[in-house]
C-alpha cells in the first residue's frame, strides 16, 4: 500500500506546475489538476478496498530532529482515514469537474485550480498524518488555501474581507489546537499519534481534550466560531461545495475522531453541548435567510453539530456516518445552488422562482439532496440522522434528544421552503432566462445524487467498520426512528403548505414572528458581540488601558531618565573651555593632590 | 660624597626640569612651544630612570627604558608636528586661544 503516499502528492505536484506554469496551460490547466485528482481517486478507492479486507498501513520517515527532538513524516492508513480519503476525493474530483463548467473564462483559471488542488492535497495529507505535527501543518495550509479560495474574487471588498474572516477565526481556534498539541507532547514526550493515545495522560486529558475540540471548532464552524463560514459563501460556489462538505469543516469533525483517545467523558460531554447548541441555532437562522447559499451555509453549521453530538454522546460510528452521507449530500446541494446561481445571476431566492421546468436536471437532483438533509425515509440523511438520534437517547442525553428531533423538524422546513420558492414558485424576473446548465455541471449532480441517496444504505455494516473500540451495531429503534421520519415529513408538508400553496405568504410569516424575527436575521446579534467585543472590549479596554501605561508610565520614565542626563551634560560642558593651559592645570594639579595624599599617608 | 646623596641631586635636577616642562606647557600659546615644553617633561623622567638605574639599582633596565622613552617621543613628535602642520594650514595660527575646535 505504499502508493498512498502518491495520493496527497499529485495534487501537490498539479499545484506546483499550475503556480509556475500555469499562464501557459489556460484551459489546460483544468485537464491536468483533474488527471491528477482522478488518480488519487482511484488510489484512494484501492486503499479503501484493502482496509476493507483488514489491512492496515503506516510507513514514517523522520522528518527532521533538532537534538532529541524528532519530527517523523508518515502515512498511516485505518479505516477512518480510508473511508474520510474515499470522500475527499470523490467531492473533490467532482468539484474539480464541475469547476470547468462554472469557473469557464474566469481571469485566474489556472490559479483556481492551482489552489483548489492544494486544497484538496493538504486534507489529503491531514486524513493520512500519523502524528501531531504533520497534522498541524496540514491543518494550517488548509486555513491558508481557505482564505486564498474565498478571496478568490478578491478585487470584491466583501470577499477580501470574507478571506480574512475566515482566516482570523479559524486562527483563533488553531491556538487551542496548538497549545493542546504542545501539553500533549510536554505529557507524553512525542507527536506520534499511536504513543500519544496509548499513554496514560492522567489529569490533563480533558483540558488537552477541550484545547484540540477549540482547534475543531474554529475550523468545523461550531458555536461560537462558527461566523466565518456563512461569510465564506462569498468564494465561488464549488469551493463553497468543496469546504463545505469534504474538506475544511470535515477536518475539524476528522480531528475529534481522531484524537478520541483522549476525549474523557467531560470533554465529550463539553462536545455534545456545543453541538446541540450549534445544531439548533443555526437550524433557527436558516429560516430567515433569502440567499441560497447562506441558508445551506447555516444548514451546514446545523449539521456539523449533528455529528458533533454524535461524537459528543459516545458514538464515533454514528458522527462519522453522518460525515459521510453529509459530505455527498451537501456537496450535491451546494453543486445544484451553484448551477442556480450560474442561470440566474442572483443568490436571493425571492429572485430565482419557477426553475424546475427549465433546469431540470438541477431541480430533482437538488431535491434528492434535500431529501437526503431533511432526512426522508431511505435516503443517506436518514440513516446517519436516525443513528445520531438514537444514540442520543439510548445514552440518556434526553435533551440533546428533543433538540435534535425539533432540529430535524426545522432542518425539513427550510431546505423545502428554498426549493418551493426556487424551484416551484412565481418565475420572477432575473428566472426568466435560466437555462439549463453545461454538461460538465450537471454530470456532477447526477453522480451525487446516487450516494446521497445509497451511502446510507452501508448503515448495516458501517458499524463494524469505523469504530471506537468495540464494534458499533447499528440499532433501530422503532418508535424513534418513526418519530423522527413524522417530524421530518411535517417539515416537508408545512413549507409545501406554506410555500406551494400560498397559504401564508413569507411577509406575512416574518410580520407575526414579530421580535423573533429580528434576533434571527441578526443571527443571535453573534456577530455584534464579536464586533462589540473587539472593538469596545479588546481595543476601547484592554489595549487603551495599556497604550496609557505605555505613555505615562514606561515612556515618562524613560523620557525622563533621558531628560536628566541631557540636562546634566548640558551643564556640565561648560568645563570644556578649550583653553589648553586650563586642562594641564586640571590634570597636573590633581596629580600634585594624589601625590600630597599619598606622602602623607607614608608620613 | 655618598650614593644617597648623589642620587639626590639628580632628582632635585629631574624635579626642576619637570617643573619648568609643566610652566612652559601652561604659560606658552605657541602651539610649538608647547611641544617643546612636553619634551622637557619627558626629559626630565628619563634623567630620572637613568639615575635610579646607575645609582640604585645596577643594571640596564632603567636605560632600556630610557632608550624606549626617547624613541616613543621622536614618533609621537611627529605625529604631533603633523598635527600642528594641518592646523596651521586650515587655521593659519599656531596660537591654541585661537585653535579651540574642540570648546563644548
Amino acid at each position: 500500500m505504499t502508493y498512498v503516499w502518491f495520493i496527497p502528492l499529485l495534487p501537490v505536484l498539479a499545484f506546483l506546475i499550475l503556480t509556475f506554469f500555469g499562464k501557459k496551460f489556460s484551459k489546460g490547466s483544468a485537464y491536468l489538476a483533474i488527471g491528477c485528482i482522478a488518480v488519487s481517486l482511484v488510489l484512494s478507492y484501492l486503499a479503501f478496498f484493502s482496509t476493507l479486507g483488514h489491512k492496515t498501513f503506516h510507513q514514517s520517515f523522520e522528518w527532521f530532529s533538532i537534538g532529541s527532538f524528532k519530527v517523523a513524516v508518515g502515512a498511516a492508513v485505518d479505516p477512518l482515514a480510508a473511508l474520510m480519503l474515499i470522500i475527499v476525493a470523490t467531492v473533490a474530483f467532482l468539484v474539480q469537474v464541475y469547476s470547468m463548467g462554472y469557473m469557464h473564462g474566469e481571469k485566474r483559471y489556472s490559479w483556481y485550480y492551482a489552489a483548489i488542488s492544494l486544497f484538496t492535497a493538504a486534507m489529503f495529507g491531514l486524513v493520512l498524518a500519523d502524528n501531531f505535527i504533520l497534522f498541524y501543518s496540514c491543518w494550517e495550509l488548509m486555513g491558508l488555501c481557505s482564505y486564498l479560495l474565498i478571496g478568490y474574487w478578491y478585487e470584491k471588498p466583501e470577499a477580501a474581507a470574507a478571506a480574512k474572516k475566515a482566516f482570523i477565526v479559524t486562527r483563533v481556534g488553531d491556538i487551542g489546537l496548538l497549545v493542546g498539541i504542545i501539553m500533549l507532547y510536554l505529557k507524553t514526550g512525542s507527536f506520534d499519534f499511536n504513543t500519544v493515545f496509548a499513554s496514560n495522560l492522567g489529569g490533563i486529558a480533558t483540558v488537552a481534550a477541550l484545547l484540540l475540540f477549540f482547534g475543531a471548532m474554529g475550523k468545523s464552524a461550531q458555536f461560537p466560531l462558527h461566523v466565518w463560514l456563512p461569510y465564506a459563501m462569498e468564494g465561488p460556489t464549488p469551493v463553497s461545495a468543496l469546504i463545505h462538505a469534504a474538506t475544511m469543516v470535515a477536518a475539524g469533525v476528522y480531528l475529534v475522531a481522531r484524537a478520541y483517545p483522549v476525549f474523557t467523558p467531560t470533554a465529550l460531554y463539553v462536545v455534545a453541548i456545543i453541538g446541540t447548541i450549534g445544531t439548533f441555532g443555526a437550524a433557527l437562522i436558516a429560516l430567515v435567510q433569502t440567499d441560497i447559499k447562506k441558508i445551506l451555509a447555516y444548514s451546514t453549521i446545523s449539521q456539523l453539530g449533528y455529528m458533533m453530538i454524535g461524537l459528543g454522546v459516545g458514538s464515533l460510528t454514528a458522527g462519522i456516518f453522518h460525515l459521510m452521507t453529509h459530505a455527498f449530500f451537501k456537496a450535491l446541494l451546494f453543486l445544484g445552488s451553484g448551477s442556480v446561481i450560474h442561470a440566474c445571476h442572483t443568490n436571493e431566492i425571492f429572485e430565482m422562482g419557477g426553475l424546475a421546468k427549465k433546469m431540470k436536471i438541477t431541480t430533482w437532483t437538488f431535491i434528492i439532496g434535500s431529501l437526503s438533509l431533511a432526512g426522508f425515509p431511505l435516503t443517506a440523511g436518514f440513516f446517519s440522522k436516525d443513528e445520531i438520534i438514537t444514540t442520543t437517547f439510548k445514552e440518556g442525553h434526553y435533551v440533546i434528544f428533543l433538540i435534535t428531533l425539533l432540529t430535524a423538524f426545522l432542518t425539513a422546513f427550510y431546505i423545502f421552503r428554498l426549493c418551493f420558492i426556487v424551484f416551484f414558485g412565481k418565475p420572477q424576473k432575473k428566472a426568466k432566462k435560466a437555462h439549463e446548465s453545461p454538461s460538465s455541471m450537471t454530470t456532477p449532480l447526477i453522480i451525487l445524487a446516487v450516494p446521497a441517496i445509497a451511502a446510507g444504505w452501508a448503515a448495516f455494516s458501517f458499524g463494524s467498520f469505523v469504530y471506537f473500540k468495540h464494534p458499533h451495531e447499528a440499532e433501530f429503534n422503532l418508535p424513534i426512528m418513526a418519530a423522527s421520519v413524522a417530524v421530518g415529513l411535517l417539515g416537508i408538508a408545512l413549507a409545501w403548505k406554506f410555500y406551494y400553496k400560498g397559504w401564508i405568504s413569507d411577509q406575512e410569516l416574518l410580520e407575526k414572528m414579530g421580535p423573533v424575527r429580528t434576533l434571527l436575521e441578526k443571527k443571535f446579534y453573534i456577530d455584534e458581540a464579536y464586533s462589540f467585543l473587539a472593538h469596545k472590549v479588546i481595543v476601547g479596554g484592554i489595549c487603551e488601558g495599556f497604550a496609557w501605561i505605555d505613555r505615562n508610565i514606561v515612556n515618562r520614565g524613560i523620557d525622563s531618565i533621558a531628560w536628566f542626563f541631557k540636562w546634566s551634560g548640558d551643564e556640565v560642558r561648560f568645563s570644556e573651555s578649550g583653553e589648553l593651559s586650563g586642562y594641564v592645570l586640571v590634570a597636573f594639579g590633581s596629580l600634585a593632590l594624589i601625590l600630597i595624599y599619598l606622602i602623607a599617608s607614608i608620613l | 660624597m655618598t650614593g644617597a646623596m648623589q642620587l639626590n641631586l639628580y632628582l632635585t635636577l629631574g624635579l626642576i626640569f619637570f617643573c619648568l616642562g609643566i610652566y612652559g606647557v601652561m604659560t606658552k600659546r605657541n602651539v610649538i612651544g608647547i611641544l617643546m615644553s612636553i619634551e622637557i617633561m619627558f626629559n626630565a623622567a628619563n634623567l630620572n630612570l637613568i639615575a635610579f638605574s646607575r645609582l640604585v639599582k645596577t643594571n640596564f633596565g632603567g636605560q632600556l627604558f630610557a632608550l624606549f622613552v626617547i624613541g616613543v617621543v621622536a614618533a609621537e613628535t611627529v605625529v604631533a608636528l603633523a598635527i600642528i602642520l594641518a592646523v596651521y594650514k586650515s587655521k593659519n595660527t599656531l596660537n591654541v586661544d585661537k585653535i579651540n575646535l574642540m570648546k563644548w
